[in-house]
């Protein structure tokens, strides 16, 4: 039963970053129907930048854990932010309209250039950091061991929990969430009734990058170390996760980041790691054979 | 005086400037501050000057593409159909036979010592390789990332065929291919009717989960470390009857096979089954309006596809003597696909990008850790300038003998 606790709870904090992750890719799908294959990679990028930042303030003398968290945060969302931005740019503004495979093709080109930039730029080893966040709470629970929640994998949860909620608040009331909806919906006809669109893909895909710097920060505190291939396996994973809610869902990727979080957690503990990434392909194999639209998605009826 | 600061109004510096800085906003993380490791934790140097250089290097890179506009990034205009005249397709042919020509007699140039040949029959392994992928993409448009992992299951049949039931290359050789090509039914039977972006999700897990396999399953693949002593096939008297060694001639042997490959192709492409893939890509409800199954269309380019990478794995295997989970990552299935992107959709094309992305880091190995961003940056070049590279243009299967008052016809990208 603790064991089971215990996988329960590395789930959960394991799921609110891959769900995390998930948001970034269901944003631009959802506005302009690609598959960033580069967001993994960004998410990289944010867990490097947040590292680096990390590192920054200890000669700066700021030792205070709650205000250096806070500022490499906004940092790391700032930077990740403006690669995102710049990606979008570069590779992706010039294929509108182009076939889609065009689109995915570029994508992959991207996650390409990053990946390797920041491995000739930073050297291929693993990058490791002393725990910022120590001490875990002890949690009575009848049985002969007793549950410790880290501290770190509480401040991921409600750390998640609470840009999900600020997320899902602009979505549902502000202007920008409003044309992100009414794209979701149907682009052509957004565009006809004045939603700017060149702006609100450059928006999601900030937004989307945005995610991925809280995702990439909280893999660097979590597992506390990262390398240049980290994005490769956990953007699968994130896109599975996506995939599973239902791609350009963001309530959905949630959903679908927390299951996908469970799953990795389950059967590492009670079947180990060795086929852990196979089992969560096998989940994505099956999802695509019986829900294609996802879990929570609905199926798109193709129109002429 | 007036001029100077007319320039300096001008847009293009501004947005030069603008370009510089972020520039030296992104190159802090990647350029300026630079982990190290000192210990068991990692560390930090500065290289705040690289910042700099950055930041003009992109300045001066942004003015210079400004100068140079409409070039600049722009959304290309209406793609343009001309005629394709008979005397291009001459060209095309003697070009062509030319190549075969000079593949077919390089073990006896000078130069062409056994390394050179060795080094060729690699270029060769991939020009198959590449020859199945342009099927998949180019020709019925569907986006295949797990190719490698056919290339694995061709590459590990040979390797465990030969060393557990002692078979020889020959039997091994057409079970590899048909192998691979069952496990492309298999993995995409279920997706290919989802949107096309499924299916290169679903391939690209399946080539992370053939990775992971092979990695863990240590009893059977060796683990990390693979397969090594795969026997190299035997060429019965021809050594003998030939008076050419053993390298020379499974050199000939994968140019056989590329050569056969390649006809097949093209005279695949010229049939029903072709035409239909051409279809399919451009538009698939007009395919199913006119009563095309697609799903068998589809399904059999990507399973040819995957049956050739699953030859060129077995040959692949037995080039080696050694198969181990790295030669079949992410990044030759990505090396691969940049080969069909530069290829301008024929086998001549793909062989000459062949030899520029796998022949040019054998000869000079220094430019090898340079390899991967490069095929990145091409891959989004490529896109980027021709968009319409993947789809439509083909030659046209009709054409008129005499010139008619216009030559070229203009048609309006939709």
């Amino acid at each position: 039963m603790d064991f089971f606790l215990l996988q329960l709870v590395n789930g959960l904090s394991l799921g609110a970053i891959y769900g995390l992750i998930a948001v970034g890719y269901s944003m631009v799908y959802g506005t302009i129907g690609l598959v960033n294959f580069a967001h993994g990679d960004i998410v990289m990028l944010g867990g490097f930048i947040s590292l680096i930042g990390f590192l920054l303030l200890a000669p700066l003398g700021i030792s205070i854990v709650p205000l250096a968290l806070g500022s490499v945060l906004l940092v790391t969302i700032a930077l990740t932010g403006l690669f995102g931005w710049l990606v979008e740019r570069l590779a992706y503004r010039p294929l509108r309209g182009a076939p889609r495979l065009a689109s995915l093709i570029s994508a992959i080109g991207v996650s390409i250039i990053l990946q390797n930039s920041v491995l000739l730029s930073q050297g291929a080893s693993v990058k490791r950091l002393q725990p910022l966040v120590s001490g875990a709470f002890a949690v009575t629970v009848p049985g002969p061991v007793h549950l410790t929640i880290g501290i770190v994998q509480i401040l991921i949860v409600v750390t998640a929990a609470v840009v999900m909620a600020a997320f899902a608040y602009v979505i549902r009331t502000t202007a920008l969430g409003r044309a992100h909806r009414a794209m979701l919906q149907d682009r052509t006809m957004a565009a006809l009734l004045g939603v700017n669109v060149d702006r609100m893909t450059t928006a999601s895909f900030v937004i989307g990058s945005g995610f991925a710097a809280v995702a990439g920060l909280m893999v660097t505190l979590y597992y506390g170390a990262i390398d240049f291939s980290a994005g490769f396996v956990i953007g699968i994973q994130g896109l599975i996760a996506a995939v599973l809610g239902g791609l350009g869902s963001p309530a959905g990727a949630m959903f679908g980041g927390i299951l996908i979080g469970l799953a990795d957690a389950f059967w590492s503990g009670y079947f180990g790691v060795a086929y852990r990434d196979a089992a969560v392909f096998g989940i994505l194999i099956l999802v695509l054979i019986f829900r294609p639209a996802g879990l929570l998605g609905r199926a798109e009826v193709e129109r002429i | 005086m007036a001029a100077a600061l007319r320039l300096i109004k001008s847009r293009a510096l501004i947005d030069a400037a603008g370009a510089a800085c972020i520039a030296a906003l992104l190159a802090i993380p990647l350029l300026g501050l630079r982990l190290n490791e000192t210990g068991r934790d990692a560390g930090l140097t500065y290289h705040l000057p690289w910042i700099a250089y950055a930041a003009l290097a992109v300045f001066f890179a942004r003015l210079g593409l400004s100068y140079l506009r409409p070039w600049t990034f722009a959304a290309p205009a209406a793609s343009r159909l001309t005629g394709y005249a008979p005397s291009a397709r001459l060209l095309h042919g003697s070009i062509n036979l030319l190549a075969i020509l000079f593949a077919l007699g390089l073990p006896w140039f000078s130069f062409a010592d056994d390394n050179f040949i060795d080094r060729a029959t690699l270029i060769l392994i991939y020009v198959m390789l590449a020859t199945g992928l342009n099927i998949v993409v180019r020709r019925a448009g569907l986006l295949d990332l797990g190719y490698a992992a056919f290339f694995a299951i061709g590459a590990y049949a040979d390797a465990l065929l030969s060393q557990r039931f002692s078979l020889s290359f020959w039997e091994c050789l057409p079970i590899s291919g048909l192998l691979a090509a069952g496990f492309g039914l298999a993995i995409a039977s279920p997706v290919i009717r989802a949107r096309g972006e499924y299916l290169a999700i679903a391939t690209l897990a399946f080539g992370e989960m053939v990775q992971t396999v092979l990695v863990n399953w240590i009893p059977i693949t060796g683990g990390a470390k693979g397969i090594a002593a795969i026997p190299r096939p035997s060429f019965f008297a021809l050594s003998g009857a030939t008076r050419m060694n053993e390298v020379d001639l499974f050199y000939y042997l994968i140019l056989a096979m590329v050569l056969l490959a390649s006809a097949f192709v093209w005279r695949i492409g010229r049939l029903p089954l072709g035409r239909a893939w051409d279809a399919l890509r451009e538009d698939e409800i007009a395919c199913r309006s006119l009563g095309l199954d697609t799903m068998a269309i589809k399904l059999s380019a990507f399973a040819l596809g995957a049956g050739l990478a699953g030859f060129a794995g077995c040959v692949f295997a037995a080039r080696q003597g050694l198969v181990s989970p790295g030669n079949f990552t992410f990044a030759q299935t990505a090396m691969v696909l940049t080969i069909v992107m530069l290829g301008m959709k024929n086998q001549l094309g793909i062989s000459l990008s062949t030899i520029a992305i796998i022949g040019i880091p054998e000869w000079f190995p220094a430019l090898t850790a340079y390899r991967m961003i490069a095929i990145g940056i091409v891959l989004v070049l490529a896109m980027v300038w021709r968009p319409d590279g993947v789809s439509t243009r083909r030659a046209p299967t009709m054409r008129l003998m005499r010139r008619v008052a216009r030559p070229t016809v203009e048609t309006e990208a939709q």
